[in-house]
């Protein structure tokens, strides 16, 4: 047989069918669903008369409009909202489909949730009308974002009209240095690629920066690829993954357990495949990175200065002074001198446990800089009830910071969580979009370390100043 | 899903790189559960100020595009989310084509869904078509579907590429579920055969 690449293998898999020009019914194993993409879809079953094809395969979970604090148990205030939360209700149960509602403690990131529940294994195609369900491909199982006429076709049909995407490696090689995180490396691998760099591609992460990395670790890199414009991310499962995944409720048991994980073991890249692009990254050139525009790819080392457009060339030159005028900077301010008023610590990014306990690291006996609003939302119910038991959360309130229940909250600010016009906002999310998280509002993109150490001192900051 | 055919129309320039999918149709407007609507909010926060009217400067807003089909636009459109709701609100608005030297990849796919032509076209004839647009309303763009051909008002033409399948489903206003429907014969025996192979899926 020929060599071939993980991607390769778990498209074979996976194709129900093929036409002449390349065009595939690729199965679908788990679908997940929230609120936001998914009631025109389930309105498009009901005036068909359709069924959901696999309602076991299929799980859903309300997070971008809930609101974070107590008060929500008393329902939400938005009235669309409300609304939106409420058809996600109506449709898990008319459809019979899994689902995690607002007061069930593993209620949570649609992201954070299928993987925590064990939904998500490796060698699965995974999909969810949101383009960060690339988060799962941390377990080597092939995710990817879809709009909402396809969530329709996958409740359906559960399957996805698909084309095959081109292959590309990303390799860190050797250590990362202290300070430097999972954040760094996928926002690096951004500014080197640019935001258009992987589109057509699905991209998998290898090397030895990427086999240390932890499974939240892992996932954090994936959740960005789309940012790259690839279709996916991936990464090969290891011994790690599956100790990961062993004892999740979903997860196989016992003789099943056994067959998955010889399967799972035959899931990597041949030695010898053939890719369409490679990149190779030194994991010791990746210092502590932050963003200073409004796309993922505007990042640069925390020791750097702002630019200015003239080191730019072609459409990005326009782009560039529109992002500094938005941003309101002066190209060749250190960034360690840019002010921000705000910080939060969540989404599928960096809502994870191993997320929370850096940031502790950098919080302990530490208090937040006096008029700075700093918030912590936990990725799920579950995350938060294990940070309590574990005294981060004390740590988080003694620092200053608010401690919240789980949602997408500030990350979209979709729900009461927003950035007011001209607010600055050090943020441990994926976008820095224009009024992303809030009209006018301003993003840094930072590591969970990184957040922590500008809440402290209320300007961006280079953490390692503090480990 | 509506048909796409041929188009002659308006044109609009949108020359900026990385317009992604917060700024086509801010969240704001996607605590909707309809489709339909969105056309007003197209661009939002480009198009009108914090008092709600519209920006004088902003292209669509300009007389001579207000009733724009074609949009010609910077590389990399459409990048960010997968809301559907940005091709919705182009729909809505009267735009029917889009055409960069690149798209993100489910906004791509998203737009044939709803019978939206995005176009990809190398960078020098990007910039012509964008020259093009410039002139406003006087100046029609022509986008045949069937003959994969873009024509300026100068009745200067670009052949384009389109994805066969894409094409014969946009000019015959299919629609993909009921497509899949007929295939299920093959889903039922992929199922079949993975329950067997894979039984802890
Ligand atoms: S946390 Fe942010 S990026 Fe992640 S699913 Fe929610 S809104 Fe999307």
């Amino acid at each position: 047989m020929s060599p071939t690449t993980l991607y390769d293998k778990i498209w074979d898999a996976h194709v129900a069918d093929e036409t002449a020009d390349g065009t595939c019914l690729l199965y679908i194993d788990r679908h997940l669903v929230h609120e936001v993409t998914s009631p025109q879809a389930f309105e498009g079953l009901r005036m068909a008369g359709r069924k959901v094809r696999s309602p076991d395969k299929t799980i859903a979970v309300p997070d971008h409009n809930v609101p974070t604090t107590p008060d929500r148990v008393n329902g939400i205030e938005n009235e669309q909202s409300r609304i939106q939360v409420e058809a996600l209700d109506k449709n898990a149960r008319d459809f019979g489909i899994h689902y995690y509602p607002v007061d069930d403690i593993r209620q949570g990131i649609v992201h954070i949730v299928g993987p925590e529940q064990g939904w998500t294994l490796p060698g699965m195609t995974v999909v969810c009308g949101d383009s960060h369900t690339a988060t799962h491909g941390a377990f080597g199982s092939l995710a990817h974002g879809i709009g909402t006429s396809e969530v329709e076709h996958v409740l359906a049909t559960q399957t996805l009209i698909q084309k095959k995407s081109k292959n590309m490696k990303v390799e860190i090689t050797g250590k990362l240095l202290p300070g430097v995180t999972a954040k760094d490396i996928t926002l690096s691998v951004i500014g080197h690629t640019g935001t258009a760099g992987g589109t057509g591609y699905v991209i998998e992460y290898c090397g030895e920066a990427i086999r240390d990395l932890s499974m939240e670790g892992r996932m954090t890199v994936c959740n960005m690829a789309i940012e790259g414009g690839a279709r996916a991310g991936l990464i090969a499962p290891d011994q790690k993954t599956f100790d990961y995944v062993m004892g999740r409720p979903h997860a196989p048991k016992g003789a099943q357990w056994e067959a998955a994980l010889t399967w799972w073991k035959t899931l990597y890249s041949d030695d010898d495949a053939a890719w369409d692009q490679v990149i190779t990254i030194k994991a010791e050139d990746i210092a502590p990175v932050v963003t200073w525009g409004t796309s993922p790819e505007d990042v640069l080392p925390i020791t750097a200065n702002v630019p200015a457009p003239s080191d730019f060339e072609g459409g990005k030159v326009e782009a560039v002074e529109r992002a500094l005028d938005y941003m309101d900077l002066t190209p060749g301010t250190p960034l360690t001198e840019v002010e921000i008023d705000t910080v939060f610590i969540g989404s599928c990014t960096n809502g994870r446990i191993e997320d929370l306990r850096a940031a502790a690291g950098i919080l302990k006996g530490r208090k937040i800089k006096e008029g700075m609003r700093a918030m912590i939302v936990p990725g799920s119910g579950l995350v938060r009830a294990q940070a309590e038991e574990e005294g981060l959360a004390e740590i988080f309130l003694a620092a200053g910071f608010e401690w919240r229940l789980a949602g997408c909250s500030m990350c979209l600010a979709m729900n009461p969580d927003q950035l007011e016009p001209g607010e600055r906002c050090a943020a441990t999310s994926n976008r820095n979009f224009e009024g992303r998280q809030g009209r006018g509002g301003r993003t840094h993109l930072v590591s969970p370390i990184m957040a922590a150490a500008a809440a402290i001192t209320g300007r961006l900051t280079d953490v390692r100043e503090m480990l | 899903m509506d048909k796409f055919t041929k188009i002659t129309g308006v044109a609009a320039p949108m020359p900026l790189i990385n317009i992604d999918t917060d700024m086509i149709i801010p969240k704001l407007f996607l605590k909707t559960i309809k489709r339909s609507g969105l056309g007003v909010n197209l661009f939002d926060e480009m198009r009108y100020d914090d008092d709600r009217n519209e920006r004088p400067d902003f292209v669509l807003n300009k007389p001579a595009y207000r009733n724009t089909e074609v949009l010609v636009a910077g590389d990399n459109f459409g990048c960010g989310s997968s809301r559907e709701h940005a091709p919705w609100a182009i729909k809505d608005f009267g735009i029917r084509c889009v055409i960069s030297t690149s798209f993100a990849d489910i906004f791509f796919s998203n737009c044939f869904k709803n019978g939206i032509l995005p176009i990809v076209m190398p960078k020098e004839v990007v910039d012509v078509l964008l020259k093009d647009a410039e002139k406003g309303e006087n100046a029609r763009m022509s986008v045949d579907l069937e003959a994969q051909t873009v024509t300026t008002s100068d009745g200067e033409v670009f052949p384009f590429e389109v994805d066969s399948f894409k094409k014969h489903c946009l000019l015959e206003g299919l629609d993909d579920i009921g497509q899949t429907m007929n295939k299920i014969a093959a889903i039922d025996g992929f199922e079949a055969k993975a329950s067997v192979e894979r039984p802890w899926v």
